[in-house]
């Protein structure tokens, strides 16, 4: 497809902020002459990198983030950058600055988000894949509501270096493509330890053979309002990975359902840590003050939207003093116990199973009045960002026209896991 | 959570903001804190019970030696800077 192509298949779905012109290949490798969008949050040395927001309307990229590199390297075609929340912070690309991205199935729902851009364009057959980011859910669950295959790897798998941070001890790249083959393939050009980015790191993988037995969270799964469509479908995936000679074990975790809560203390603790540095004075969007304070009130008061105000002042009280202890200090707790009791989880099964999303994609405008409704969104992935394990969304079928996914998380380190169930589930061989 | 202090918290976080959005934010904290006040429900975290070694967040060393040759990446990152003088980015008078 040529860069016109794209625009005018494009068109309707907003899927790209900007189709490049100079698109080409750089190396040859094994995603030579494949041709893959990327996340706008991700830098391209001499293109634009805005991140969905006012604040870095002009920015341009001035080195590749490590991702990137490994692109070039491998042979890939980089086609353009996608749209997504403003600074990832979203599902349903609704908050980027450069309008919402439609859902490739309905135009006129959302894509999901915040890597909406990049599932919207895989699913609309623009791309062979798309690289995205996913702080609590931000791949896996466009990837479920564009019908498409959605990867987060294990944190530390995959360097950040060159990815513009949000919450860095939650923020991981990782591929959105078509099928679970394509995923492995660009995720085995992208992981690896980096220097430039110390999180990055080998992961001794554990004797434990592949022995087809997941783990369902039944009352959890139950308990969190999903809708029936989504009910049924899971029943179905389940009936067909039994069919596939997986062992379905029941489970309960007696932490996962605290996830979600402690996600959204510390992602915006994090983030108004992270944000701290558009500042008007070094990069970015700079609008006049009275005097050198007032520059930065009033770079950030017209720079940063409603999505990320919002974060930056929850995370600026739960990190302030007399809170601190009550909020951050409680979430980071909760984390180390949802940590290890999935890991523990993860001794006596190799998956564990459970929807991408509560619901198929949702109306353009029905839940952008209610923040806390839209987080919600996010109640069956921010385990693995939590705890770091890696996940997969895997199409799973409709609810009438709108695409359905069923999610998998692994063991730290245990892509393998993922790839093999997927490869089955999607009858690739 | 009430208007004056998200405006004070906006004030921390330097944000301009005015009395409308700080009055619509107060109220949806107040549902959000809500919600993720249920972490305080949880036990104690018993830090000797300790996660699987491979878990390992470690520290990353390296030699303390000169990274690259001195300049090479000024004009680079210089030419983002909103505004300017020579091989300085230009502020207001701070006192």
């Amino acid at each position: 497809m040529t860069p016109e192509e794209i625009r005018s298949k494009d068109k309707d779905i907003h899927a790209f902020l900007e189709v490049f012109d100079d698109a080409k290949s750089y190396g040859e490798g094994p995603l030579s002459g494949k041709r893959i969008a990327i996340k706008d949050n991700i830098l391209f040395e001499g293109h634009k990198a805005s991140a969905g927001s006012k604040i870095l309307e002009n920015f341009t990229a001035p080195y590749d983030a490590t991702v990137i590199k490994k692109l070039k390297d491998a042979g890939a075609i980089i086609v353009g950058r996608t749209n997504c929340d403003e600074f990832a912070m979203g599902s349903s690309t609704e908050n980027s600055a450069y309008g919402v991205t439609k859902n490739p199935y309905d135009a006129e729902r959302v894509a999901g988000g915040s890597s909406g851009g990049s599932a919207a364009a895989v699913g609309a057959g623009l791309v062979r894949g798309a690289l995205g980011s996913d702080t609590g859910g931000s791949i896996r669950q466009p990837a479920a509501l564009c019908g498409v295959v959605g990867l987060k790897p294990t944190y530390g798998k995959v360097s950040r270096f060159g990815l513009i941070a949000m919450s860095s001890s939650l923020d991981q790249i990782g591929p959105i493509t078509k099928t679970v083959s394509d995923a492995e393939a660009i995720y085995n050009v992208i992981k690896g330890e980096d220097p430039m980015d110390s999180t990055t790191q080998e992961f001794p993988i554990s004797n434990f053979k592949f022995s087809k037995k997941i783990g369902i969270p039944k009352d959890f799964v139950e308990s969190e309002g999903i809708s029936d469509e989504v009910r049924n479908n899971f029943s179905q995936a389940i009936e067909k990975f039994r069919s596939l000679g997986y062992e379905i074990k029941e489970i309960k975790l007696e932490h996962l359902k605290y996830s979600l809560p402690v996600y959204y203390i510390i992602m915006p603790a994090e983030a108004s840590s992270n944000l701290a540095r558009f500042d008007g004075v070094r990069y970015g969007f700079h609008k006049d003050g009275k005097d050198s304070i007032d520059d930065y009130f009033k770079t950030r008061g017209a720079g940063f939207g409603a999505e990320v105000r919002r974060r930056i002042i929850l995370g600026t009280y739960v990190l302030s003093s007399g809170y601190y202890d009550e909020y951050y200090g409680k979430a980071v707790e909760a984390r180390g116990l949802i940590t290890k009791e999935l890991r523990n989880l993860f001794q006596d099964v190799d998956l564990m199973l459970t929807p991408t999303t509560p619901s198929p994609a949702w109306k353009i405008g029905e839940k952008s009045k209610s923040p806390l409704e839209m987080y919600l969104e996010d109640i069956f992935t921010v385990h693995a960002n939590i705890s770091g394990c890696p996940a997969i969304s895997l199409p799973s079928g409709f609810a009438g026209k709108l695409p359905l996914g069923i999610e998998l998380t692994a063991d730290l380190g245990r892509e393998d896991n993922l790839f093999a169930a997927g490869k089955e589930f999607l009858n690739e061989s | 959570m009430d208007r004056e202090k998200v405006l004070n918290l906006a004030k921390l976080a330097r944000i301009e903001m005015g009395n409308e959005e700080a009055e619509k934010l107060s109220h949806e904290f107040d549902a959000i804190l809500d919600y993720v006040g249920e972490v305080k429900k949880i036990g104690k975290f018993n830090k000797s019970d300790k996660l699987n070694k491979e878990f390992a967040v470690r520290n990353v060393m390296r030699e303390d030696t000169e990274g690259h040759e001195p300049g090479i990446y000024t004009e680079k990152i210089l030419n983002k800077a909103p505004s300017r003088e020579g091989n300085y980015i230009k502020v207001k008078k701070i006192l």
